[in-house]
């Protein structure tokens, strides 16, 4: 622990090698972490699985079988999960869900890490009144639970249009991200090699994309991982009440929300979905806390 | 401390008034009505129900009788609920949102504190960690799953519990929905003061307390656990964000009649005046309670000092 310790304070003074040796470390550290890598591996098994699988089976996600209508898993059928009411293949249904909630988790951290890049570089190298102003914004955002801003935007648009929903859901995990980047930018904006930017007559624009941005790129990647479960935990959410992903297509949270209406008669409807979700959460937290714990050695 | 209270509470007011503000035109200038149903209403009926409810008056009038409304107490009628107006069908949930609320709050802090306590006092031991893996369950499983899941054990198979519904006054019907609300609050605020304990009772004024001779738990109970406690109360403001959110997911799983499903039905149905009530109500409730939580904290902290 020590020898990491020492090592990243040296990567600090040295320059572009030592960046270098502050990932390798990084890596070593991750490696080194158990419950991180196990958690990583279990990911990327999902993930495989939830984009190769369906080919595997010969239903389709939406297509309904006549001849086996609600049958529990394992029956001498090829329903290796069972199937719904209306006779959808589960197996299938469930690896959609997964493929579409894993999308939305992404798409949504990318929307909201470039946000709250954006925002809160901007904010805290202008400074002052501008500075005032916006955080004022995200204070008062804050003040509102999330989830509100997210049911304010479902209420507008479309429902079942997924892609304004990647939007919706970014478009509130920002305020945090923000927070964190302006924080950074304070702290650079009075580092020598700002102020020679400045000298020779950068723009303002250039600057904050070209020194700031990379500059506080570390606590980003190590936030962005945590907010990954965090937007999928959302969408779930919202499909869970109905007011994200629409029939006929299916994310976990709305497939739970079908399992858990039928669950006196077919409780393998819920706990499929369930035991999926529950996997990549956990899988995810202890691969963003093994993330930070690599990435940031002093908060060990 | 009374002054600094009353300062914050005023500062709510421009606040509240920012989210009225935004979330009223944020959804007027979104295309589709409350009365775009699927089956398409004849122009003159549609002409007919927007002029009842003055949706034919230019926006800014709209707005400024919204807002007279609202000093009133009148959050309009629902355009959903016929026959209802907002602040009735918010009366009659609410009171039942808050005492779930404020119940999971509540059992949260019985629960999580000595939870916590318990693990920071037994560091590495077993019971440590089946504490903290418990709490990284706790954290990670969404209630919309731990839900249905206690229904389906408490409820179905072990039928201790009813499974869903409501009569008033019964403890029953609360026992799931509280506990499902709570768990992750528990998780969080064991997480929290295991945390904060472990570094209070390194610090120097308890090494001075053993050092006089106090016995463990008066080193625990007089001086170690007030300045344990600050994290969890200024955590206090958010986790009632976050059993806000939750009551949604709770009231919609056990069917229980609070306001939280409102706000859900009030989006499926672009019920505008609906969604806008319930969101000024939480907004207004989260503000609240965030304050609360910061005169707590100023309380516990002596170093604390109101301008």
């Amino acid at each position: 622990m020590s020898e990491g310790v020492a090592t990243a304070v040296d990567s600090g003074a040295s320059g572009a090698v030592g960046a270098r040796g502050f990932w390798a470390d990084a890596w070593r550290r991750l490696r080194r972490n158990r419950a991180a890598m196990i958690a990583a591996v279990v990911i990327v098994l999902i993930t495989l699985l939830a984009f190769f699988g369906p080919a595997l089976s010969p239903h389709s996600f939406d297509a309904i079988d006549w001849d086996h209508m609600a049958v529990p898993p394992g029956g001498p059928n090829d329903h290796w999960f069972g199937t719904d009411r209306l006779g959808r293949d589960l197996f299938v249904r469930t690896l959609h869900g997964v493929q579409i909630s894993l999308q939305i988790g992404l798409l949504a951290t990318l929307v909201s890490l470039t946000i709250g890049l954006t925002y809160g570089a901007t904010a805290g190298y202008l400074g002052g009144r501008i500075d005032n102003l916006m955080m004022r914004f995200v204070d008062i955002m804050y003040a509102l639970p999330y989830i509100f801003i997210v049911i304010i935007l479902s209420t507008l648009f479309d429902r079942g249009n997924i892609f304004v929903l990647f939007l919706a859901i970014g478009a509130v995990g920002w305020l945090t991200m923000a927070r964190i980047v302006r924080g950074q930018t304070l702290s650079l904006k009075r580092k020598e090699f700002i102020e020679a930017a400045l000298a020779s007559g950068v723009s303002t624009s250039s600057i904050l994309l070209r020194h700031i941005v990379p500059n506080v790129i570390g606590p980003v990647i190590i936030y962005a991982t945590l907010t990954i479960p965090q937007m999928i935990l959302f969408e779930s959410f919202l499909s869970f009440l109905g007011l994200g992903v629409q029939e006929p297509e299916a994310s976990l949270g709305s497939l739970i929300n079908e399992g858990a209406q039928e669950m006196e008669s077919a409780v393998w409807m819920l706990l499929v979905p369930a035991s999926f979700l529950v996997t990549l959460l956990v899988c995810f937290n202890f691969l963003g806390d093994g993330l930070r714990d690599a990435l940031d050695p002093r908060d060990r | 401390m009374i002054r600094y209270a009353l300062r914050r509470l005023a500062g709510v007011i421009p606040t509240l008034f920012i989210i009225v503000t935004l979330s009223f035109f944020v959804i007027r200038i979104a295309p589709g009505g409350p009365f775009d149903e699927e089956q398409a209403l004849p122009p003159e009926i549609k002409a007919n129900l927007e002029a009842a409810y003055g949706l034919d008056k230019p926006l800014w009038e709209q707005y400024l009788r919204y807002l007279s409304g609202l000093v009133r107490g009148d959050f309009g009628p629902s355009f959903k609920f016929k026959d209802f107006s907002v602040t009735e069908l918010i009366a009659q949930g609410l009171p039942i949102s808050l005492a779930l609320g404020l119940s999971a709050v509540l059992l949260a802090l019985a629960v999580g504190v000595p939870l916590g306590a318990i693990a920071a006092l037994r560091q590495n031991s077993g019971t440590d960690y089946s504490i903290m893996g418990f709490a990284v369950l706790g954290i990670a499983l969404p209630s919309f799953v731990t839900g249905p899941l206690f229904a389906l054990v408490f409820g179905l198979y072990l039928r201790w519990l009813p499974v869903a519904g409501w009569e008033t006054g019964q403890l029953r019907y609360l026992v799931l929905p509280v506990v499902t609300l709570a768990l992750p609050v528990i998780a969080y605020i064991a997480r929290l003061t295991r945390g904060s304990l472990l570094e209070v009772l390194r610090s120097n004024f308890v090494r001075t307390a053993r050092a006089k001779g106090l016995s463990e738990a008066q080193v625990l109970f007089r001086h170690a656990l007030r300045p344990a406690l600050l994290p969890v109360v200024s955590y206090l403001g958010p986790a009632t964000a976050f059993v806000v959110t939750g009551s949604l997911v709770v009231e919609t799983v056990f069917g229980l009649p609070g306001s939280g499903r409102y706000l859900v039905q009030g989006a499926i149905n672009r019920d505008y005046t609906l969604v806008m009530g319930m969101i000024i109500v939480y907004g207004a409730l989260t503000l609240l309670f965030n304050l609360i939580a910061d005169l707590l904290y100023g309380w516990l902290d002596p170093r604390v000092r109101y301008e």
